[in-house]
């Protein structure tokens, strides 16, 4: 009875990442316009037409930009959890296994880290480096890094314990084959429901920073940029600013639903202790 | 006070000091050095020496630190590369601004939550619960930067019932500083309440299937008396968690909607020095921040203690 | 004094009737999911939201099913009360337990003074100083003294105990057995439910069996035991170690 609504949940996620992708990847193939021409004569079109969605106050097409924003958005989102999971489950899973005093340090680091929000990180790296697509993608990254390490840590913990991780260990396994063997593969479902979870942290970041000029640089097409750019139009355009506001909220309910859904496909009891 | 609230209080000190040092190299190990960023490329070797040497950008990198932090110690944040006035008293006028907008948004999320998480925890398998429950997952999916742009384009342009940006200090007009602060603690509020409320239902749900709950009702209690009595304490612990994280994600949260509302707040002040290059004012800002966010967690992990007594040394 | 007649729970509970009279103390036995448990729940009602229980249970003759939840609730912990099976999760850890004790007093006006009338009832069970504590403080057979506390707050007419020393070690059980036997007052009636029928033998003058929702023998603890009508109350016998105790 209570099992329905979640299951829906993890279908209404996949159908949303689902058109995500399609439109990063079709936008590969083929736009409807060139998202990035200016034409000054087009420039603020209504809605229909050639246009599907009008275009923007530089004549440029809405419904491409759309498309190759979306490839932004799962190109930051991608590299930024693969940068988190890459570096902080080995670490949560070295604290679970090392002595006790080495993984407390490991662990105080990572609060540490906790410490400098992604929003903030990305802009100490644009103050630094210049801010651009790669500044935000290893400062999200790098923030994420300690959610990623505490469930790795916790998940660890739980599996090292059991019946036949000892066993394991009495026949002599070495640390290492345990951690390869035992630990990660029992290990994965949880991180990959911390990634579906952390990928819509990092769309809603992507989107927070190429509003405020420190992500993806123009003319590269982003939603979040999108946004800020339709900001100054939007009495008399709303439509401007609520169609990218729509994309990234369609991306950041379908990975948080598609991360529930998972969680309650795992064992729930496990998910729960965690 | 605990051994438990005493050690804690010192991983606070480490941990601040270890974070003071971090955003210190940051700053200090980039490209270039910080008089040349801030004058421009046009500035001539000689002006760079003098500022060098005017800002003490010229002696080791331990000393610098030593000096930054002793003055940060008693609130003088040094002075700007780009504007040479002192950091402290505007970082300070400014962090007000922010901690009124941080403060009221987190007072809008949680009177929205509690009831609203609760409600969806008790009416869980009926479709009212369901909906607050789908509600909440759509909030959390709305950046608040887009809450923001909507609410200024409904209740600011539409109706023109509040103003769409600017600040009034509380001590100058306390009506028109209620009236600024409206919209944009509700932009951050509403998309934190929703994330709270899908916290507090998730603990309210985990205290209902608690064994004492039903206890409670076996001595008498109606279930709503259960709850409230006994279930809402145990269900404020994991509870307390998720706000102290979610603070920490409102300071960072209301830079944006500060640029938004055009509010004079810390957020704004960190992107303008970011904009001028000025990387001492960005430095000191990004310290208090970070700190800001390192007590919020110690004032957490002290409350979680208050809160179970099973926590408590004994 | 309590009279189940027909009661039937989806099919998991099918036409159960017994009687207990005032001062009576009935066992109920039966293996795990044989419905014992939610038999008890019905009289106190309090099954699981998503059962509901048809047929009639009087208390006293008033009849306790379909009640507002209202009326039901000032018949618990006074007149209805019971003890549950896991003392370490049944009391709220973030309460003290003399306010826990005291609490089913102050519901119901039962005393001027909850506190101290809180205070005397955790001596009953031995349990002096203890009123400050918190229950993780607390071992589980003190834990479930306090439950027992609270159960008989009020002198309860009907005190029902759900298996209530199965997680206790032996000795402690035996303390458990012997406060319920010396502290529930001489015109309350016990409902005990166990599957531990040398438990039974000790506490119990009349015993229910239940197999799979229904009750398939009732009778005195002696007949039950030395002369088993139904089959599966023999499996149960010749399983237990009861003969062995003897």
């Amino acid at each position: 009875m209570a099992a329905r609504p979640r299951n829906t949940g993890l279908v209404v996620g996949l159908v949303l990442v689902g058109l995500v992708v399609l439109a990063a990847l079709v936008s590969f193939l083929w736009t409807p316009h060139d998202p990035v021409k200016v034409d000054a004569a087009h420039r603020l079109l209504g809605p229909g037409g050639a246009n599907l969605f009008g275009t923007d106050k530089f004549g440029r097409d809405v419904v491409s930009q759309l498309m190759v924003g979306a490839r932004t958005t799962l190109y930051v989102g991608v590299v930024a959890v693969g940068i988190a999971a890459v570096i902080g489950t080995p670490l949560g899973i070295l604290a679970a296994m090392t002595p006790r005093w080495l993984g407390e340090f490991v662990m105080r680091v990572n609060d540490l880290v906790l410490a400098f929000p992604a929003l903030l990180l990305a802009i100490m790296f644009g103050a630094v480096f210049g801010a651009d697509t790669l500044t935000a993608m290893v400062a999200i990254g790098i923030a994420t890094i300690p959610s990623f390490a505490r469930i790795a840590r916790s998940g660890a913990l739980q599996i090292l314990s059991s019946e036949f991780v000892l066993a394991a260990r009495s026949a002599g396994r070495s640390r290492l084959t345990i951690a390869v063997r035992h630990v990660v593969p029992n290990i994965s479902g949880l991180l990959i429901v911390q990634a579906s979870v952390s990928f819509a942290i990092a769309v809603l970041a992507e989107a927070a920073l190429s509003f405020l000029g420190f992500g993806t640089r123009p003319p590269t097409p982003s939603w979040g940029r999108m946004l800020q750019e339709s900001q100054e139009l939007l009495t008399s355009y709303p439509r401007l600013a609520l169609v990218p506001g729509l994309a990234i909220a369609v991306a950041v309910l379908g990975f948080n639903l598609l991360g529930d859904g998972l969680r309650d496909r795992l064992d729930p009891r496990l998910a729960a202790r965690l | 006070m605990s051994v438990k609230v005493l050690r804690r209080l010192a991983i606070l000190l480490v941990s601040v000091f270890a974070a003071s040092i971090v955003v210190f190299l940051f700053m200090a190990v980039l490209p270039g050095d910080p008089a040349q960023v801030a004058l421009g490329v046009n500035a001539t070797p000689e002006l760079i020496a003098k500022t060098r040497a005017e800002f003490g950008i010229d002696r080791p990198l331990v000393t610098q630190y030593f000096d930054w932090i002793g003055g940060v110690l008693r609130g003088d944040f040094g002075r700007s590369y780009v504007t040479r006035e002192a950091i402290g008293p505007q970082l300070l006028d400014r962090l007000g601004v922010t901690l009124w907008l941080v403060g009221a948004g987190m007072l809008i999320a949680v009177v929205l939550a509690i009831p609203l998480g609760t409600f969806a925890a008790v009416r869980h398998r009926k479709p009212s619960g369901a909906g607050v429950s789908g509600l909440a997952q759509l909030g959390v999916a709305i950046p608040a930067f887009l809450a923001g742009i909507i609410l200024v384009q409904i209740f600011a342009v539409r109706l023109r019932w509040l103003p769409s940006g600017g600040w009034t200090p509380p001590d100058q007009d306390f009506g028109d500083f209620l009236r600024g602060l409206v919209l944009p603690a509700l932009s951050l509020g509403l998309v934190q309440g929703a994330v709270v409320t899908r916290y507090v239902r998730s603990a309210v749900l985990d205290t209902l299937g608690q064994d004492y709950l039903r206890t409670a009702r076996s001595k008498g209690l109606r279930p709503g008396q259960a709850l409230y009595r006994h279930g809402l304490r145990n269900a404020a612990v994991p509870v307390v968690t998720v706000l102290g994280l979610q603070l920490a994600t409102l300071l960072i949260g209301a830079v944006v909607v500060e640029r938004v509302f055009v509010l004079p707040g810390l957020g704004s002040m960190l992107l303008d020095a970011v904009s001028a290059r000025d990387l001492l004012t960005v430095q000191g800002i990004v310290l208090v921040l970070v700190v800001g966010v390192l007590l919020v967690n110690f004032v957490v992990d002290v409350l979680y203690t208050v809160l179970d007594p099973r926590l408590r040394g004994s | 004094m309590l009279e189940v007649r027909g009661l039937g729970i989806r099919d998991l509970v099918r036409d159960v009737s017994f009687e207990i009279g005032a001062g009576e103390r009935v066992g109920l036995i039966g293996e795990s999911g044989s419905g014992k448990s939610l038999t008890a729940l019905s009289v106190m009602g309090l099954l699981p939201e998503e059962l509901t229980a048809s047929g009639s249970i009087r208390l006293d003759g008033r009849e306790l099913l379909g009640v507002s939840e209202k009326d039901m609730s000032r018949l618990r912990g006074n007149e209805l009360a019971m003890v549950f099976q896991e003392p370490m999760t049944a009391l709220n850890p973030a309460m003290r337990v003399g306010r826990q004790v005291a609490e089913p007093i102050r519901i119901h006006g039962t005393h001027r003074e909850p506190r101290k009338a809180a205070e005397e009832l955790l001596d009953s069970v031995g349990l002096p100083g203890t009123s400050r504590a918190y229950p993780h403080q607390l071992s589980g057979g003190q834990r479930q003294r306090v439950v027992l506390a609270i159960a008989l707050a009020n002198n309860p007419k009907l005190l029902i105990c759900d298996e209530p020393t199965t997680a206790l070690d032996v000795t402690v059980q035996a303390q458990i057995l012997g406060l319920i036997r010396t502290r529930l007052a001489e015109r309350s009636a016990l409902l005990f439910i166990t599957h531990d029928l040398a438990v039974v033998a000790e506490v119990c003058e009349r015993v229910l069996v239940m197999l799979d929702g229904e009750l398939v023998e009732a009778g005195t603890t002696r007949e039950v035991l030395t002369a088993p009508k139904h089959e599966y109350t023999r499996e149960l016998l010749a399983a237990s170690d009861l003969e062995a105790r003897r």
